[in-house]
């Protein structure tokens, strides 16, 4: 909790210590209370922009919240410490005239052997990632083929259902090996044992030594970074892959055939410290962008690092703007109740003249009208934040309904409850009610008790 | 007797829509603890304005006011309404009760604006009040639930709370039928008999002849100033509750 907010709380607990304990506190709240609940519908209309405003910080904040997580999770899943290098097609292959029958771009075993010269890479994992059907017997899938190498597993945290992921020994016998991801797994062997069993892919066939656990997919958020599902992938070793496939691949989908020679389509660099990452990556952006070595910008290097940067800064907007928006919902809110109070100060100038006759002094009926409309804008807090809070409980269940797809985008992030938040706007709430029942209050205080006692 | 209140050389000038008019030109009273004042006088004479000096909701613009010992002529806003949550009752026309308290919460406001710690000896006095005034069947009603001579009733229950030196009554019967208005006037005499100094305006020959001294005024001046002998009242029944409406001693 930040310094703002302590003081905004702390001041709001004297506040309701001050109300509860002290005998002209609760007389003042008691009567606030009394004058409230005699004009019900008055005061909830009254509150209306209070409660909008409250429950519109607490939701809006709530979303931001899911959002960060999910953004933040799909970045912990990529790894911070790690970069990803991928091969990209270039675009001027698709309207010039050097248009070629097999595209050849990206990354090369030439580019691999370089960056295992970095002293801060710890890690190099190679990826070559192409479309491929799987066929077993009659049954066929179309699956993501990813030939890499065994430290795949570490780098991408990966959970075995069953048996093996792909060893060293794998990858320099060339071995026809795969291990499969769960929905490849499914579709291939619905009935039967798939560990131990064989696949076919392209021309060869392959002993399925393992079985991959569900994985996260991670959402896809443009540029080079594309959504990935790798449920529907058969993993084999790199140098298989070399063997079996050669450099060039030739991609049949819906009666198009389409053929690109890449020799590796993602290199995950690993590095052996946060604070190393972002030079390591400018380090591997230079040698990347040697002209003799790409003539074409035909890669892309993503440092997720970067995005945590980027989320923080997002996040610093999404408060501002919701700053913003909360503060003109609240000033909305406080001029109606600031008009509702100007109009019950003057119903109720001969109770003021009365009060003051009896003895009452300016600062009694400036505290008896301050505190009717703090009472107000604080139950109206209150009020919002009850709905604020249940609607963030309420989302799943909301976007379950049948209309809801209307409504929500799928994948749109779900609100995660933010605390603070509710302490903010509660506070914000009551100090409206201060300063939009100042000036009522002191309208009412101020008054000649004589003309006010006349009247009607 | 001590004196209550005096008054010296009292004027009062103010200006509406900016034609100066000059209420009190030079008012002198002595009011003495004990005595029963009736202020008469046609309307514009200038007893509403003495009325509202004498209860401290308005200040004179030259002469001197001494209540109780102290000169409240020069007084604060702050202290003024000291003075009148110690000193003054008030007991007005049209009662001014507030509709949203019972009986025994309106009896109980002036406590309030004392500073004293409400408990249940300050609610017990209350009650007492409004037993004194006829009104102990009826402590959780609400204003709107009572009849006129009832609400009346309640407020001058109210006026006794803080035990005041000096009660103002403005017109006190002035909405009230001739039944009802005899009883009020019993219970302020019977007050007054008990010790109580009462100022009452009025513009009733009948109603000012309750009193023990009649001031009549005219065009911000002083017209008259007479004792006057009231009928002898008959004040059989239980004897007033001393304790509610004096000073511990």
């Amino acid at each position: 909790m930040d310094i703002f907010s302590i003081t905004l709380v702390s001041s709001l607990v004297i506040l309701l210590v001050f109300l509860a304990t002290t005998d002209k506190g609760r007389r003042g709240l008691q009567l606030a209370l009394r004058s409230l609940w005699l004009h019900k519908l008055r005061s909830f209309l009254s509150m209306l922009g209070i409660i909008i405003g409250t429950s519109a910080v607490i939701i809006l904040m709530a979303f931001g919240e899911g959002s960060e997580r999910d953004v933040l999770e799909d970045i912990k899943r990529l790894g911070t410490t790690n970069i990803i290098i991928r091969s990209v097609k270039p675009t001027d292959d698709a309207n010039t005239n050097r248009r070629q029958m097999v595209a050849t771009y990206g990354l090369t075993y030439q580019d691999l052997e370089i960056l295992k010269t970095i002293p801060s890479i710890t890690r190099l994992v190679p990826m070559r990632i192409f479309p491929q059907e799987t066929r077993r017997g009659a049954r066929a899938h179309n699956s993501r083929v990813v030939a890499t190498v065994p430290r795949y597993a570490e780098v991408n945290e990966l959970t075995l259902l069953d048996g093996r992921f792909i060893v060293e020994e794998d990858d320099e016998r060339m071995n026809n090996v795969c291990v499969l991801g769960l929905e490849t797994a499914k579709t291939l062997f619905p009935f039967e044992e798939a560990l131990g069993s064989s696949v076919k892919l392209g021309e060869f066939v392959y002993v399925v030594v393992g079985l991959l656990a569900e994985r996260m997919p991670t959402g896809g958020t443009g540029g080079s970074q594309a959504a990935e599902d790798f449920n529907q992938d058969i993993y084999i070793p790199l140098q298989t892959a070399r063997g079996r496939f050669g450099e060039r691949i030739t991609m049949r989908a819906a009666g198009s055939r389409s053929a690109e020679k890449v020799e590796m389509h993602q290199i995950t660099v690993t590095i052996e410290d946060v604070d190393k990452v972002r030079p390591t990556g400018e380090i591997v952006r230079a040698i990347l962008s040697d002209p003799e070595r790409h003539p074409r910008q035909d890669w892309a290097l993503t440092v997720p690092l970067d995005r945590l940067e980027l989320v923080e800064r997002t996040k610093a907007n999404i408060r501002q703007s919701l700053g913003i928006y909360a503060s003109i919902s609240l000033l909305v809110g406080g001029i109606g109740i600031m008009n509702v109070m100007l109009a019950t100060v003057t119903e109720r100038t001969r109770e003021v003249g009365i009060r003051r006759a009896l003895g009452a002094r300016r600062s009694d009926i400036t505290f008896q009208f301050l505190i009717e409309t703090m009472v107000q804008t604080g139950i109206g807090g209150l009020l919002g934040v009850g709905f604020g809070v249940s609607y963030v409980f309420a989302h799943a269940a909301l976007k379950a309904l049948p209309m809801a797809a209307m409504l929500f985008q799928d994948g749109s992030p779900s609100p995660i409850l933010h605390l603070p938040s509710i302490t903010w706007s509660l506070s914000t709430a009551v100090g409206v009610g201060v300063i939009f029942g100042i000036y009522p209050a002191l309208r009412a205080a101020y008054m000649d008790p004589i003309e006010a006692l006349r009247h009607v | 007797m001590p004196e209550v209140l005096r008054i010296e050389n009292l004027h009062k000038r103010y200006s509406v829509e900016s034609t100066a008019v000059h209420a009190l030109k030079g008012v002198n009273l002595v009011v003495h603890q004990g005595d029963f004042v009736a202020l008469m006088g046609p309307s514009g004479s200038g007893k509403s304005t003495l009325l509202n000096v004498l209860g401290c909701l308005d200040r004179p613009t030259e002469g001197s006011y001494h209540l109780g010992g102290e000169d409240v002529s020069k007084m604060t806003d702050d202290q003024l309404s000291s003075i009148r949550s110690r000193y003054l009752g008030f007991i007005f026309q049209q009662y001014n009760l507030l509709p949203q308290y019972t009986v025994v919460e309106n009896i109980e406001i002036p406590l309030i604006y004392q500073g004293v710690r409400l408990n249940a000896d300050s609610r017990d006095r209350c009650i007492g009040l409004a037993e004194l005034v006829g009104l102990g069947q009826r402590l959780d009603h609400r204003p709107m639930q009572l009849s006129g001579g009832q609400q009346q009733r309640v407020a001058i229950a109210r006026s006794l709370v803080n035990r005041p030196q000096l009660i103002l009554a403005d017109e006190p019967t002035g909405n009230l039928d001739t039944k009802t208005s005899h009883e009020i006037m019993v219970m302020l005499s019977r007050l007054n008999a008990s010790g109580k100094t009462i100022v009452m305006v009025t513009h009733e020959n009948d109603i000012a002849s309750w009193s023990r001294r009649i001031v009549r005024m005219r065009d911000g001046e002083v017209e008259s100033d007479l004792p006057n002998t009231p009928e002898p009242i008959d004040f059989s029944g239980p004897p007033l509750p001393m304790h509610l409406l004096e000073e511990a001693a």
